[in-house]
C-alpha cells in the first residue's frame, strides 16, 4: 500500500558558530491515510526539527538537509521550489505549534487569520470565506462565532487560542496535519479538550496527524503508530500496543519506566534515566544511547545498531535485539519487569 | 472621559514646564540690557527695566507672565521691539514646518525601507550596505553633510539653488541634510524590530500556512515591527518641525530654528519663552495623537483614563 507521507534516511544538520549540529541523522518513517502517528522524545531530540524540514519551515542556512527524502503521494517535498511549496503547505500539509500564546498574529482579527489560510489557496468571494472562517470557529469548538470572528488573539484563553490554531491548520482541509507539541503548553484539562478535538476532527475530516510529543500518555490516548526519537535517531517505532506491550529498546524502557503512577498509594520517587544526551555536535559512532545504558555491551559503542524487525512493523534499533546478543529474550523481559 | 483626563494633563504639562522655565531663565546671571550698563546712564536704564516689568520682584514677573499667557499673548521681543513674539512664532513656523515634514516623510521612507530591507537580508550583503549608510547618517553631523551637498549639488553641477526659500527646488537640499539623521536612526530601530517580529511564532503559523513571501512579510512582518517604531517617531518629528538651527542657519531659512538659541544669548526673555512654549505645546500635543493612534494601529491598547 502506497503511504500518505514517506519520509526517507532524513539527515538535517545546523551549522553554528561551534560546529556542525546533527539534529537528525537517518530518520526514515511514514504516515497512512486516515492515521495519527506519534513521534515521542525529550526536548532536543530532533522531533521538531524533523517536521519543520518536511514543512520547509527550517531556514536554510543555517539549516542543512544532508540527505533524504519526504514523499508525499510520492513527491519530494525536499526537492520542490520555494513556491511550489507554498501551495503545498497549508493546503495539503498544515501545522499547529506548541505556543498558542505567541502563534498568532497580536494585531490581526482571529477571523482575519483562519481567511487567510482560505485565501491563500482558494478563489472564493468575500462572503463565502467569512462563512467558512466561521463554520470552522464552530467547527473547533467556539461559541458565537459572529462575535469571535472579529476578536484578537488577546482575547482568547490559551486552550481557545489553541482551537484557533487547529481552526487555521484545517481550514483547507489538508490531508496530513502535523501537531508539534500542541497540548504542552496548556493545562492538564485543556490538553484532553485539544486532544479530543483533534481526534474528532480527524474522523470528520480524514485527515492524517503526525503527533510530536514527549508525554507517553498523550501517545497512548491519541496515536496508533509511535516513533521514539533520541538524539536525532528513530530508535524505536510500531504500534502504540506494540511499544507498550512489547518494548525492545532501553530507552523505551526507560521512558516508560518513568512515567509517575498516579494511583498508586504509597509516596515513590520519581525514576529518572540517568545521565545526559550525547553532544550533537559530535554524535558517537555506535548507539546514542550506549553512555547510559545499563544493558550497554562493547558492541554498542562500536557501531550503531541497524533497525531489528521485531514483529510486522515493530522495529527497534539496539543491539539486544540482534540473535547473537546471548540470551536476549530474557535480558529484554528482565528490562520489562523494571517498569 | 480618557481624552478629557489627557487634555487637562497636557494643560497641566504646558503650565509646568513655563513655570520651570521662567524661573530657570530669571537664574542666569544678567539680564536683557546687561551690555548696554556702561553706555547708558543708570535713569535711561532703569526706565527701560520698568517698560518690560523687570524692576518688580520676580514673583510678581511671573504672574504677570501668566496672565499674558492665559490669553496667548507672548509679549513683545526685546531684542527687535516692533515685533510681537506671537508673530515672530508666526513668521517662522510655517518654513520650519515645511522643512521638517519634508525631512520627516524623507527620513521615514528611507529610513524604513532600509530597515526592512537590511533585517530581510540578515547579515548579508544588503545588510552591511544598509547599516553602513546608516553609520554614516548617524556619524556625519548635519553642519558637514549641509556644505557638502550644497558644494556638489548646488556649486559644481548646479542642480539647485545654494540657500534660501522660495520654492520647492529650494527646500531638497535642507530637507535632505536634515533628514540624514532620523533616517539612519529610523532604520537602526526599524532593523532591530523587524528581526526581532520575523523571528516570532507568528510568522512561522503564517509561513506554514503557505502564505506568499510578500504577503508574510508585509501583513505579519512590518505590521507588527513598525509599532515600536511609531512610539519615538512623535518626539522626532517635533524636534524636526520646530525648527533646527543649524540647517537653517547654513540655508538661511527664515524658520524659527535660530530664536531658540539666539534669544538665550541675548536673554531676550519673552522669546525664550514663547519658544519654549511653542515647542513643548506641539511636543504634548503630538504624544497625544500618537497615543490616540495606538488605539487605531494596535488592537491590544486601550485607552483607560486609570490603571486596572
Amino acid at each position: 500500500m502506497d503511504h500518505l507521507l514517506e519520509v526517507n534516511h532524513l539527515e538535517v544538520n545546523f551549522k553554528t558558530y561551534g560546529g556542525e549540529v546533527k539534529a537528525v541523522r537517518d530518520v526514515s518513517f511514514h504516515v497512512d491515510k486516515g492515521e495519527i502517528m506519534a513521534i515521542v522524545g525529550e526536548s532536543g531530540s530532533g522531533k521538531s526539527v524533523t517536521v519543520q524540514t518536511i514543512m520547509g519551515l527550517i531556514p536554510m542556512p543555517p539549516g542543512k538537509i544532508n540527505n533524504g527524502e519526504a514523499l508525499l503521494h510520492g513527491q519530494d517535498l525536499l526537492k520542490l521550489t520555494k513556491k511550489r511549496m507554498q501551495k503545498v503547505k497549508g493546503s495539503k500539509l498544515s501545522m499547529v505549534f506548541q505556543d498558542p500564546m505567541t502563534s498568532l498574529n497580536p494585531t490581526m482579527k482571529v477571523g482575519k487569520q483562519i481567511e487567510e489560510s482560505i485565501t491563500t489557496h482558494q478563489r472564493i468571494g468575500k462572503t463565502e470565506v467569512k462563512k467558512r472562517a466561521m463554520e470552522m470557529i464552530r467547527l473547533v469548538g467556539i461559541s458565537n462565532p459572529e462575535e469571535r470572528y472579529n476578536q484578537y488573539p488577546h482575547e482568547f484563553s490559551g486552550g481557545m487560542r489553541q482551537r484557533i490554531m487547529i481552526a487555521i491548520a484545517l481550514a483547507c482541509r489538508p490531508e496530513l496535519l502535523i501537531a508539534d507539541e500542541p497540548t504542552t503548553a496548556l493545562d492538564v484539562t485543556i490538553q484532553a479538550q485539544v486532544l479530543d478535538l483533534m481526534k474528532d476532527l480527524k474522523e470528520k475530516m480524514n485527515t492524517s496527524i503526525i503527533l510530536i510529543t514527549h508525554d507517553l500518555g498523550v501517545v497512548a490516548e491519541t496515536a496508533e503508530r509511535v516513533a521514539v526519537m533520541y538524539a536525532g535517531v528513530i530508535v524505536e517505532s510500531g504500534t502504540v500496543e506494540e511499544i507498550f506491550s512489547n518494548p525492545r529498546h532501553p530507552y523505551t524502557w526507560g521512558l516508560l519506566e518513568s512515567i509517575p503512577d498516579v494511583n498508586s498509594e504509597k509516596k515513590e520517587r520519581l525514576i529518572p534515566i540517568e545521565g545526559s544526551p550525547p553532544d550533537l555536535f559530535s554524535p558517537p559512532k555506535g548507539c546514542p544511547f550506549a553512555p547510559r545504558c545499563k544493558y550497554a555491551m562493547d558492541v554498542c559503542v562500536e557501531a550503531m545498531p541497524p533497525g531489528f524487525e521485531a514483529e510486522e512493523g515493530h522495529q527497534a534499533k539496539c543491539w539486544l535485539n540482534d540473535p547473537r546478543t546471548p540470551d536476549v529474550e530474557d535480558l529484554i523481559a528482565a528490562g520489562r519487569e523494571e517498569y | 472621559m480618557y481624552i478629557f483626563k489627557r487634555l487637562i494633563t497636557m494643560l497641566v504639562t504646558i503650565w509646568v514646564i513655563a513655570s520651570l522655565t521662567f524661573f530657570i531663565m530669571k537664574i542666569i546671571p544678567g539680564d536683557p540690557f546687561a551690555s548696554d550698563a556702561d553706555v547708558l546712564p543708570e535713569e535711561v536704564l532703569q526706565n527701560i527695566r520698568a517698560k518690560y516689568n523687570l524692576d518688580e520682584p520676580i514673583p510678581v514677573q511671573y504672574a504677570l507672565y501668566m496672565k499674558d499667557l492665559a490669553t496667548f499673548d507672548l509679549g513683545i521681543s526685546i531684542e527687535s521691539e516692533s515685533r510681537t513674539v506671537n508673530g515672530i512664532i508666526w513668521d517662522g513656523a510655517p518654513a520650519s514646518a515645511l522643512l521638517g515634514t519634508q525631512a520627516m516623510v524623507i527620513a521615514l521612507v528611507f529610513g524604513l525601507l532600509l530597515g526592512i530591507v537590511a533585517a530581510l537580508n540578515h547579515n548579508k550583503m544588503l545588510d552591511y550596505f544598509s547599516m553602513f549608510i546608516a553609520i554614516v547618517g548617524i556619524s556625519v553631523p548635519s553642519f558637514i553633510l549641509a556644505p557638502l551637498l550644497i558644494n556638489y549639488f548646488a556649486v559644481d553641477w548646479q542642480l539647485l539653488p545654494v540657500a534660501s526659500w522660495g520654492t520647492w527646488q529650494h527646500s531638497i537640499l535642507p530637507s535632505v541634510a536634515l533628514a540624514a539623521t532620523p533616517l539612519a536612526v529610523i532604520a537602526r530601530f526599524m532593523r532591530s524590530s523587524m528581526l526581532e517580529v520575523m523571528n516570532q511564532n507568528y510568522i512561522k503559523t503564517a509561513d506554514a500556512k503557505g502564505l506568499p513571501t510578500t504577503k508574510l512579510v508585509i501583513r505579519h512582518g512590518i505590521r507588527n515591527a513598525i509599532l515600536p517604531v511609531v512610539s519615538f517617531i512623535g518626539p522626532l518629528f517635533v524636534a524636526l518641525i520646530t525648527g533646527t538651527f543649524v540647517i537653517e542657519k547654513i540655508f538661511a531659512i527664515p524658520g524659527i530654528g535660530r530664536y531658540f538659541v539666539d534669544s538665550i544669548f541675548n536673554r531676550d526673555y519673552p522669546v525664550i519663552m514663547g519658544t519654549t512654549i511653542f515647542f513643548s505645546s506641539i511636543l504634548v500635543l503630538t504624544l497625544f495623537l500618537i497615543d490616540i493612534s495606538y488605539r487605531f494601529i494596535d488592537p491590544r491598547i486601550k485607552l483607560t483614563s486609570g490603571g486596572d
